[in-house]
């Protein structure tokens, strides 16, 4: 049962849900804001290769291309519109704002394009299949992990070495202190929507890849996917939300391999049952980190 | 006497202010307005229960409360399991227990017990929740409305799973409806206004001064959840029998979406808030809706519009908290201005607007 070919998936299964925890984190650490327009962001990107495909016939690179910078802009966008006005009030206020950022952009695809799911054209090596020592995996199951260890490592060379990436690391543990130091907040929580809307997209050419289809509902699941793995992994640091992510994709794959087939539909049952169970002994998650303030605007 | 009564009033008038608008209104639409008009005055009634049981824990406690709309679910599954009769959940729900097939019980005993089945679900999976705060306590009670719903869609043995649970009878009238939303709005009222209500405030506004002062920040939390759980309950029988069939998706996000739009928009922290919050929606939302069919029935677009009230419906909400971010009561019940003598204490400002 636990073959090569099974590690491989669940470490591609853990780099994709990894992405999209990352993306989710990094807004909550420093605006402390549980974003439910995240999921949007992904369905948006799945979008934009739908239409750069049918309306300007554009090759693979430049639909892929498309798509991740459309989730950047909505991020960046839904920041700058919805956010920004609401953020120094109550932190319930900027939820339910989130919520209805959410809300909107579902109708919005649902009004401009169609309540019906959409065929998604991926590039043609997507779906091929190679051997390694006696295990078929699908392309894309590696291609994700490799693509989640590059952007792993940018991530983290951005946030140790650039001036902004300090000022989001420092933002995210006093975010008061920060500002006091001159590190314009603006700034600062602009580009953590842009990262986030960055990893979104990314995230979404893999996630769509997998039913090769795009619906106005498409961003649910990968939501709920980024906010258990966010929860369990530790929601008050970068690498909480990475062994979370890749946590939520073994217990995901073990749950599918061992729960008799009677019991697979309650799957996503068991997964949150577990996790809230997790959370009465360790409330902060995997990885703790220590004292984080209290949210401020 | 005559002092004590009026004094008695004075002091807790916000319950007469909003009581007798909301009756005025239902006499006046059942003598003068339409059928539609009663309909949409019955639903919006109902509505208003959900909100003051949402308001009881989530006003208070300041946690987002996902879960209450599966509260009102599981008082609405467990309302139409008692009331239906047995040959029509023999035809209807095909692999119901026999145990349940056979059960048959009258419409207030069912409610009643629809509500205590909702509390206890709430009371045995209720205490470990509250031990959260901030983005875990968002999140779990996010994933446990998830549960509840998985577990809806998928126990056919009870729910008929994903499908129309149907044969309730219509009992729930416009004069019951507005019954039961004025028990709740008494019950909210109550609640926020007795010591454990004050101590549920004290503990959304400073968790650890609350807890300085010896208020078991968990407990209070927990039995604010139990009793919002409970009304939910309540509520959610009284929407079964007007509504007579439904499905789990009825209890899912789109209605939590809209519960919480009345709540926020209104202002959480106060049940004049929720009041508030409920009518606004209702009326915008039944505009929108006409707005609408209109469009879709003048046949000017090419293409029928679907989801524009939810659309414009995000966009006001957003417009609102931009605008006033504790809603537009804000923290403080609705009460009469005071002329001359000033003696009472004032009036309570919003501590989650800071």
């Amino acid at each position: 049962m636990i073959d090569l070919e099974f590690v491989i998936n669940t470490l591609s299964l853990g780099s994709l849900y990894a992405l999209l925890a990352l993306g989710l984190v990094l807004v909550y650490g420093i605006l402390k804001l549980v974003n439910f327009a995240y999921g949007e962001y992904i369905m948006i990107a799945g979008y934009a290769i739908y239409l750069s495909a049918t309306l300007l016939h554009a090759p693979w690179y430049l639909t892929l291309l498309i798509a991740v910078l459309a989730a950047v802009l909505v991020s960046y966008l839904t920041e700058l519109i919805a956010f920004r006005p609401v953020r120094s009030q109550s932190p319930n206020a900027l939820i339910v704002t989130s919520f209805a950022v959410s809300v909107f952009l579902q109708n919005v695809v649902l009004i401009m394009v169609s309540p019906r799911a959409r065929p998604v054209q991926l590039p043609f090596f997507f779906s091929r299949t190679i051997e390694i020592a006696g295990a078929t995996v699908p392309l894309r199951n590696l291609l994700v992990i490799a693509v989640t260890a590059v952007l792993l490592v940018a991530l983290s060379l951005l946030m140790k070495k650039t001036v902004v990436g300090m000022a989001m690391r420092a933002a995210a543990d006093k975010f008061t202190t920060t500002r006091l130091m001159g590190v314009p907040a603006n700034l600062v929580i602009s580009t953590a929507f842009v990262i986030s809307g960055l990893l979104a997209g990314v995230a979404s050419i893999f996630w769509v890849s997998r039913s090769a289809s795009v619906d106005p509902l498409t961003g649910a699941a990968p939501l709920l996917i980024a906010f258990i793995a966010v929860v369990t992994g530790g929601m008050h640091s970068t690498v909480g939300a990475v062994v979370g992510g890749f946590v939520y994709g073994l217990v995901f794959n073990l749950l599918s391999v061992t729960l008799p087939a009677s019991m697979i539909s309650y799957r996503d049952a068991f997964m949150f049952a577990l996790v809230v169970v997790f959370l009465l002994f360790r409330p902060a998650g995997i990885i703790k980190r220590g004292y984080t303030e209290e949210r401020v605007g | 006497m005559m002092d004590k009564i009026t004094a008695f009033i004075r002091k807790h008038q916000t319950v007469v202010l909003l009581a007798v608008p909301l009756v005025l209104a239902g006499v006046l639409i059942s003598m003068f307005g339409s059928r539609l008009l009663l309909d949409i005055y019955t639903y919006f009634c109902v509505s208003l229960g959900m909100v003051y049981g949402l308001q009881v824990f989530m006003g208070n406690s300041g946690i987002l409360s996902w879960t209450h709309v599966g509260f009102v679910g599981i008082g609405a599954y467990v309302t139409g399991i008692l009331v239906t009769p047995p040959m029509v959940k023999e035809m209807g729900v095909p692999n119901m227990y026999p145990a349940l097939v056979d059960l048959s019980l009258p419409v207030v005993p069912s409610i009643l017990i629809g509500a205590l089945v909702a509390a206890a679900i709430a009371a045995l999976i209720g205490y470990p929740l509250m031990r959260l705060n901030d983005f875990a306590s968002v999140i779990t009670l996010f994933a446990t409305l998830i549960v509840i719903h998985v577990v809806m869609t998928q126990w056919d043995n009870v729910t008929n799973g994903p499908r129309t649970f149907f044969g309730l009878p219509q009992w729930t009238t416009w004069g019951i409806a507005l019954g039961g939303a004025l028990l709740m709005l008494l019950a909210a009222y109550w609640f926020r206004e007795s010591g454990l209500g004050l101590k549920l405030r004290a503990t959304r506004d400073d968790r650890y001064a609350a807890a300085a002062i010896g208020i078991d920040m968990i407990f209070t939390r927990y039995l604010g959840f139990v009793l919002s759980a409970l009304m939910a309950g309540f509520v959610g029988g009284l929407w079964a029998l007007y509504i007579t069939s439904f499905s789990p998706k009825s209890f899912y996000m789109a209605e939590m979406f809209l519960l919480l739009s009345m709540l926020v928009i209104g202002g959480s922290g106060s049940v004049s808030g929720a009041t508030v919050g409920a009518v606004v929606v209702t009326i915008a939302r039944e505009v929108l809706r006409q707005v609408e069919a209109t469009i879709n029935n003048a046949h000017v677009l090419s293409f029928e519009v679907f989801g524009l009230t939810e659309l414009v419906m995000a966009v006001l909400m957003v417009m609102v908290l931009i605008w006033r971010p504790s809603g537009v009561v804000g923290g403080q019940e609705l009460r009469l201005p005071r002329f001359g003598k000033k003696k009472d204490v004032p009036a309570e400002v919003d501590g989650l607007a800071a």
